[in-house]
């Protein structure tokens, strides 16, 4: 489906566009890595909303990025029962071995590093979101291999990408 | 041994498919309204049984079904408040990942009771296993029957949809969230009027939250006497617990409303990790005001919280132990209302702005004498003078923390330094 067809598709469960906005922007998101302002101007096209509608939206919901982010987003959850886990010192740990502070990203355009509050997933505290996924029960050790493993998914990404379309003359 | 309802399925390998929940005797209490109960015999029965709502503030599920106008001509709406936001809550999420079709059972019955054609399950973003688990459960539901028009061969149609959140913690606010669906900023709306008479476009909308509507089903199975029968006649029915922080075994407990707060953290999650005291609880999520040690005897219901000067809240249940510093956890707690403040109203949005300010003064050592009165100032400043209940959770757990940890705030003014680092 294109994006215009996800986002009619969303747009078809409410009785009014406007509604749709907020599913429209998740789905340019997923598109386009960030909302920049000419992705929410085609968004208000799309809907046939008023423009300033979707900027208000993009702007106030902390899932909505107008600037880009890396490739991993690092959402590490600061609140009260990761704090008393241990977050801190994670926090500490990824701006070492990232060599950035929070909310900036590495200049491979790799990581982006966040504190965000509760996640929900208190039960495995302390808890990082990355993408679509929760890690919980981290440790320093823990952190570790899960940095390594997403730069490996990154090289199998890289490698299947390469495969599935072979250079002119393979 | 209390025997799991609201988790009976959270375990099993596919707890999350249609045939593990037919399998377990799923949807057999839809069959059961539509066959034997009009649409007002489920209200009534839910009024019978004392359900109080799950999400926060325990108001009885049954009058607020109670207050939508019976026209049937009139379009109505039922919302899942599924925004589950407030720190140290994991319920809902835990419920819409592994068995979401009790959840779909509960909004099909309450639907019925209410006369709802449509439901909207505004879920988090961030609880993206959850979204595919509900859109696989919706589509299963909707094959069997169970939803769609003529649901199992009755007059009642009935469609439900997910609509995803994008981070905001206001939205868990219920006038906030039909804010937030009509694709709008999540600012409260003023109340009158309330969302059963004028809610989400302007119809009569009943919001409920997602371990309430996943009682319902139960309450049709085996009775408004047994629900009540459950904990205390005016708090009643199993009850999921989360319990994390500082303590052995974190986790979601299902056991009896009205359990002694101490037994849940001492004995189902195990007490404090080796070597270490439990200093503190909070019992509710972080808007809960903080109970200490010696208080841990309150039974965990919405009325014996309340009478201790706490909330039951969402049963967010955050053990603190004797090397954390209270001003530290006070601070967090500040920060984080302050971040989710939506900005509509002064005192919460300048007055949170400003708490944080001393806050962070006090914990790095730098607070002045009389820091103590001005932060009690400020909680004077934002109780009761805010639009909605966002400002008035964070004055009341900064004000417990002043209360039973004042020594603790003094340490640090006089000592010029956190004496826990």
């Amino acid at each position: 489906m294109t994006m215009r067809e996800m986002i009619e598709a969303a747009a078809a469960r409410y009785p009014n566009r406007r509604s749709a906005i907020m599913p429209a922007l998740l789905i340019a998101q997923k598109e386009h890595g960030h909302l920049p302002g000419p992705v929410l101007e085609e968004v208000a096209d799309i809907l046939g909303v008023e423009r300033i509608w979707v900027y208000e939206l993009a702007t106030f919901y902390t899932l909505f990025h107008t600037e880009p982010v890396g490739r991993f987003h690092l959402q590490l959850c600061d609140n009260v029962s990761c704090m008393l886990c241990g977050a801190e010192d994670l926090l500490r740990h990824l701006e070492g071995v990232l060599g950035i502070k929070k909310d900036e990203t590495t200049s491979d355009g790799l990581f982006t590093l966040s504190t965000v509050e509760c996640l929900g997933a208190c039960e495995m505290a302390p808890v990082m979101q990355v993408g679509d996924d929760y890690h919980g029960n981290l440790d320093v050790a823990r952190l570790e291999e899960l940095l390594e493993s997403l730069r490996a998914s990154l090289g199998k990404a890289a490698s299947a990408e390469h495969a599935s379309h072979p250079a002119p003359g393979e | 041994m209390f025997e799991p309802v609201l988790l009976r399925n959270v375990d099993l390998l596919d707890g999350h498919l249609l045939s593990s929940y037919e399998a377990g005797g799923g949807y057999q209490a839809l069959v059961k309204a539509l066959r034997d109960f009009t649409p007002d015999e489920v209200v009534d029965l839910v009024k019978q049984s004392n359900l109080r709502g799950r999400g926060g503030a325990g108001f009885p599920t049954g009058m607020k079904w109670g207050f939508v106008p019976k026209r049937a001509d009139k379009l109505k709406y039922l919302c899942c408040n599924a925004d589950e936001g407030e720190p140290g809550t994991f319920k809902d999420r835990i419920i819409m990942e592994r068995d979401p079709h009790q959840l779909i059972e509960g909004l099909a019955v309450s639907a019925y009771a209410i006369g709802a054609e449509t439901a909207y399950v505004y879920v988090r973003g961030e609880y993206v296993t959850a979204i595919r688990r509900l859109e696989q459960a919706i589509a299963e539901a909707t094959d069997k029957g169970y939803l769609g028009r003529h649901v199992l061969g009755s007059e009642f149609n009935f469609a439900v949809h997910i609509h995803c959140g994008a981070g905001a913690y206001i939205c868990g606010e219920e006038t906030a969230m039909l804010e937030s669906l009509e694709g709008r900023r999540a600012q409260p709306r003023l109340k009158p009027p309330f969302p059963a008479v004028a809610g989400l476009y302007a119809s009569p909308t009943v919001i409920n939250n997602v371990e309430t509507l996943a009682c319902v089903p139960h309450i049709v199975m085996r009775g408004a006497d047994w629900f009540r029968g459950i904990g205390p006649d005016k708090s009643p029915g199993p009850k999921l617990y989360c319990v994390s922080g500082q303590v052995r075994k974190p986790g979601l407990y299902e056991l009896p409303m009205g359990i002694p707060l101490r037994e849940l953290v001492e004995e189902h999650a195990g007490g404090p990790l080796p070597g270490r005291r439990i200093k503190a609880v909070i019992p509710g999520g972080v808007s809960a005001p903080v109970i200490p040690e010696t208080g841990l005897e309150v039974g965990m219901d919405f009325d014996s919280l309340a009478a201790a000067g706490s909330m039951l809240g969402s049963a967010g249940v955050i053990v603190v132990d004797d090397t954390a510093c209270m001003v530290k956890v006070a601070t967090r707690i500040v920060e984080f209302f302050h971040h989710e403040s939506c900005g509509k109203c002064t005192p919460c949005r300048e007055g949170l702005n400003w708490a944080v300010k001393v806050l962070r003064r006090i914990e790095a050592g730098d607070g002045a004498a009389d820091d103590l009165e001005q932060l009690e100032m400020l909680c004077k400043g934002i109780f009761g003078n805010t639009f909605c209940a966002l400002g008035d959770g964070a004055a009341m757990g900064l004000r417990a923390a002043l209360k039973h940890f004042r020594d603790e705030f003094v340490a640090h003014i006089e000592q010029r330094r956190c004496p826990f680092h």
